[in-house]
């Protein structure tokens, strides 16, 4: 067993973790942060995608001892809350206003990928979106509603970048 | 907007109201099988064949026992020994001899033999997942490999290895449909006869959840919890408590929280759900199992895989007078819950797709082999009896010389001709065919198709074009039709409303929501029936003990059936509702009219609103208490009255790179015609993934088995799964004639793409080929096959 120190959505936490324990598996049996989903055992589907220190990683593939120090940040980390109430991250409204998902399994890795791209990125184009979540994928929509929904939230963060900032975890996505 | 006409036209019928199970998904506040934890919780891992074909000698579990944690080895030794009852199968097929199909047993645990790769022979129980897998490698089982075979054409041949004692020749049923003499003496007067030998690509389902089961026995009140990725609980319960568990219904309680796609996968009753079960009840505590992808490419039931080949007799106008089809079908080493239906009932009946074909005749050999069982996924059949004729109608154009449009344009039934009754047994309600070939056409502007493939041509790339006209058959089923096909359950389904003492409404489904949208589209019919406005209305669905029965999803039935249950359900709360309003209203009932959430006397401005009539419902105290009981709420059990027909034509453009061989989808047009839309939004959403899986068949998914029964596409590294680069932005169009036999005019959506969309795009590569000679291709269109398809035509280097 080894002790790790790490944020996870901007609360510290301590972990006893084996060494073989995956990230995925601290944040989702131990703390219990069910929002990541693992699709896949080959690193391909892209459910688990959160960030460590800003960068989206795929937490099926990070030893949870690799995340000793860092910051991370999950699905439920991404939306502002303001006491119970949760503000949806403008990537957050537009998947919900473009129909960016159905069974929902596969969208908060979809939408941590997304969210890094355009921060990346802010005024992608559609071959560029397409090619950086080539390594998210979703049964359900065909992407092409995702696609609409990253390109919509683009525009919007582009208008409004203090909404986007504003909320906690993409200020607090770098270290 | 306020008040319940504003509502009506807001978030009714017809309005494209954003999903409100959006909110948890998007929070990562999803409830799905997996993300449960049970006080106590044990772990489950199976330790399955790697052999597709062995004899296991003996099965050693002392050193997993010792490791610690572990809380139980069980194979399929202790299931016999316990009395645990088979998988059953749901359909039985008569074969052409009038004898019934084989059926063989299908034990939870294999017993005595393993019959395909990822058979389960050991179920490890630990504290931790981790000590569950560990201790699974500490398992010893002493298999002795036995010959094995793979394919339909190696199954069926002479010789082959054998699956099952009881089917010789692995031959699971051999059944027909139609009128042999007649097809025979149409072909003796055709004109053209046209030949064309298919191979449907197998594919595996790959939802991006995986499977899970979560088990629970309670000693105190002698109870089974499961909670299941499940499309359909009741199902489940349904087979769990006759079949395989044995155990009383009302000792049973089946959950299927949120559910991460289904697309016919999780249709089925899987020997992992009674297991858990089962294993809850030996160690104490309640078991959970969540399968690994690899674990899901050797476990989920997969899909497709057919050999056929086919004749089309057309007279010298291009009528077609006949059609003839022999398909082999794979079935895999076990019957899995609807398997014997697919090949039959939902892909041979649909074989006249949108035409008047007079006369056809077909023959489905099933056939065993040593592979993971096959079953529905998105389409089941239909994608099968579509990819058959329209990749004929393409060849007969070639061969003919008529053109690819006006041969369809010729065949298509016309709208005087309906009800049409086909040659295959289905009577088809109401279409409108040919409006939907123009908008495909219009949409993708098919009259300057010419100058884009030239275009491409300067850019050294082949273009091409291709469309499928394509029916499908949804709203699965009239429960007496389906009985007497061989279903051994009923295909109505169930709903309960219940409206609260302040007008609030509760809906309770039999269907169940893994990404269609229910929660909102069957709120979306409470608006518009009872005025009530959306935010009043909580739809449940997935929990046996909270609705009152249900069938559950598939086969595009949620709406055709499970929405008309509501509105039946509905139609008793507003005739007792008007009873109520009457006494109120001091009027005769036969006087009071329901519209936009109000009870009023005809041609008088006298009324009550909805909410004010629940009110008096539950607080009785001027009310007409000697005939209406108090209370609102109602139950109504609906079986269709036919199937639904979804029409309509997918028209596709690729560009073929001939160095490579690489296909690019650079264009998707459709027009459809799937009734009345509830949800504009949903629908297209719904068409978009059925099209991304229709092409993800096409070009990129094979199932690939080795001769010995090995599965070498056997994770995401190795089945190629459709991925946002792949695909373009898709158009679509709607052209909607009501469902004339269920009371919302709907036909359904979920597998129209699936089903229409793979002959559109191989009839395109094949058109982009052409020019090099090349006039055949299988699916799935990879680049090596195109790029061999090229050379072997003798075009290229």
């Amino acid at each position: 067993m080894a002790t790790i120190r790490l944020q996870v959505n901007g609360k510290a936490r301590v972990a006893d973790v084996e060494p073989r324990t995956l990230l995925v598996e601290l944040l989702r049996e131990r703390l219990r942060l069910t929002g990541t989903h693992v699709g896949c055992d080959t690193s391909q589907c892209g459910a688990c995608t959160v960030w460590v220190d800003g960068k989206s990683i795929k937490s099926c593939t990070m030893l949870a001892v690799e995340a000793d120090g860092a910051a991370v940040t999950t699905i439920e980390g991404l939306a502002a809350h303001d006491g119970m109430h949760a503000e949806l991250h403008p990537m957050q409204e537009a998947f919900h206003a473009c129909h960016g998902l159905q069974c929902g399994f596969c969208t908060p890795g979809m939408v941590m990928s997304a969210t890094e791209l355009v921060r990346r990125n802010p005024d992608p184009s559609e071959g560029e979106v397409r090619h950086w979540l080539e390594g998210n994928m979703c049964r359900c929509t065909g992407y092409h509603n995702i696609v609409r929904a990253v390109l919509s939230a683009a525009e919007t963060m582009r208008a409004e970048p203090e909404v986007a900032s504003g909320h906690r975890a993409a200020a607090g996505g770098a270290r | 907007m306020s008040g319940p006409e504003s509502q009506k036209i807001g978030q009714g019928i017809g309005a494209s109201v954003p999903r409100r199970e959006d909110r948890r998904f998007l929070l990562g506040k999803g409830r799905y099988t997996d993300d449960l934890e049970l006080p106590g919780q044990a772990h489950a891992v199976f330790l399955r064949s790697p052999y597709a074909h062995a004899t296991i000698r003996s099965i050693d579990a002392a050193r997993a026992l010792a490791v610690p944690g572990v809380l139980a080895v069980l194979t399929g030794e202790d299931v016999a020994a316990d009395g645990l009852g088979g998988i059953p199968c749901g359909w039985q097929i008569t074969n052409k001899d009038g004898s019934k199909m084989v059926e063989p047993p299908h034990p939870a645990l294999a017993h005595g033999k393993a019959r395909h790769a990822g058979d389960p022979v050991a179920m490890v129980v630990a504290e931790t997942r981790a000590q569950a897998r560990d201790a699974a490698q500490l398992v010893e089982v002493d298999y002795q490999a036995l010959p094995a075979v793979a394919h339909l054409t190696a199954a069926a041949a002479t010789g082959a290895p054998q699956v099952w004692d009881e089917a010789p020749g692995n031959v699971c049923f051999d059944w027909h449909l139609g009128d042999a003499a007649a097809t025979d003496a149409a072909f003796a007067g055709a004109a053209h006869v046209v030949a064309i030998d298919l191979v449907n690509n197998r594919i595996i389902p790959n939802a991006i959840e995986p499977r899970a089961a979560n088990g629970h026995y309670d000693d105190v009140e002698d109870r089974y919890t499961l909670y299941t990725t499940s499309q359909n609980p009741h199902l489940t319960r349904l087979l769990l408590g006759a079949f395989s568990l044995k155990v009383p219904e009302h000792k049973l309680r089946v959950v299927a929280p949120d559910v991460g796609g289904g697309f016919g996968s999780k249709i089925f009753h899987y020997a992992e759900e009674l297991l858990v079960l089962w294993a809850s009840k030996k160690v104490g505590r309640p078991v959970k199992w969540t399968s690994e992808r690899s674990e899901a490419f050797l476990s989920d039931a997969h899909g497709r895989d057919h050999a056929t080949h086919a004749e089309l007799a057309l007279d010298a106008g291009g009528k077609f007078l006949a059609l003839r089809v022999r398909t082999l079908a794979n079935l895999g080493a076990y019957l899995s819950t609807f398997a014997p239906a697919i090949p039959t009932y939902l892909h041979a009946t649909l074989l006249s797709g949108p035409y008047d074909i007079p006369a056809i005749y077909a023959e489905v050999k099933a056939i065993f082999t040593h592979t993971v069982p096959v079953d529905a996924v998105r389409g089941a059949g239909r994608p099968e009896a579509t990819y058959v004729l329209e990749r004929l109608v393409d060849k007969a154009s070639r061969e003919t010389g008529l053109d690819r449009v006006d041969l369809r344009r010729r065949n298509l039934i016309r709208p005087d001709q309906f009800p049409y009754q086909t040659a295959v047994a289905l009577q088809y309600d109401v279409g409108d065919y040919e409006p939907t070939l123009d908008m495909a056409l219009e949409a993708i502007d098919y009259p300057r198709f010419a100058e884009r493939r030239a275009a491409s041509k300067a850019r050294g790339k082949l273009r091409g074009f291709g469309l499928s006209t394509y029916i499908e058959a949804c709203g699965i089923a009239p429960s007496a039709l389906v009985g007497a096909l061989g279903a051994r359950a009923g295909l109505y389904e169930a709903a309960s409303v219940r409206v609260h003492p302040t007008g609030t409404v509760t809906v309770f489904t039999g269907t169940h929501s893994h990404g269609q949208g229910h929660e909102t589209t069957f709120a979306q019919l409470v608006v518009e029936q009872l005025g009530v406005p959306f935010e009043n209305v909580e739809v449940v669905h997935g929990d046996t003990d909270r609705i009152p029965f249900g069938m559950g999803t598939y086969g595009s039935r949620s709406a055709a059936v499970g929405g008309s249950a509501i509105v039946k359900a509905m139609d008793k709360i507003v005739d007792k509702g008007r009873k109520i309003a009457a006494h109120l209203l001091e009027a005769s009932v036969a006087d009071v009219e329901f519209s936009d959430g109000k009870f009023r006397v005809a041609g008088t401005d006298r009324e009550k609103t909805f909410g004010e009539i629940a009110f008096a419902a539950y607080v009785p105290h001027d009310y007409p208490i000697d005939t209406v009981e108090p209370g609102l709420e109602d139950s109504a059990f609906y079986d269709p009255k036919n199937f639904t027909f979804p029409a309509g034509c997918h028209a596709v453009e690729v560009e073929v790179d001939p160095e490579t061989g690489v296909v690019e989808v650079v264009d998707v047009a459709i027009a459809d015609d799937v009734g009345v839309v509830i949800n504009p939004m949903i629908v297209d959403g719904q068409a978009h993934g059925g099209l991304a899986h229709g092409i993800g068949q096409a070009l990129l998914e094979e199932c690939v088995y080795d001769d010995e029964g090995q599965l070498l596409s056997g994770s995401f590294m190795s089945y190629c799964m459709p991925r946002a680069d792949d695909l373009p932005m898709f158009r679509v169009g709607n052209h909607a004639t009501p469902c004339t036999h269920n009371p919302l005019g709907v036909k359904g959506v979920g597998e129209m793409g699936s089903i229409g969309v793979p002959p559109a795009v191989i009839n395109a590569v094949i058109d982009a080929l052409a020019p090099l000679g090349v006039t055949h291709i299988d699916m799935p269109a990879t680049p090596e096959k195109v790029w061999r398809a090229i050379r072997a035509a003798g075009g290229g280097a």
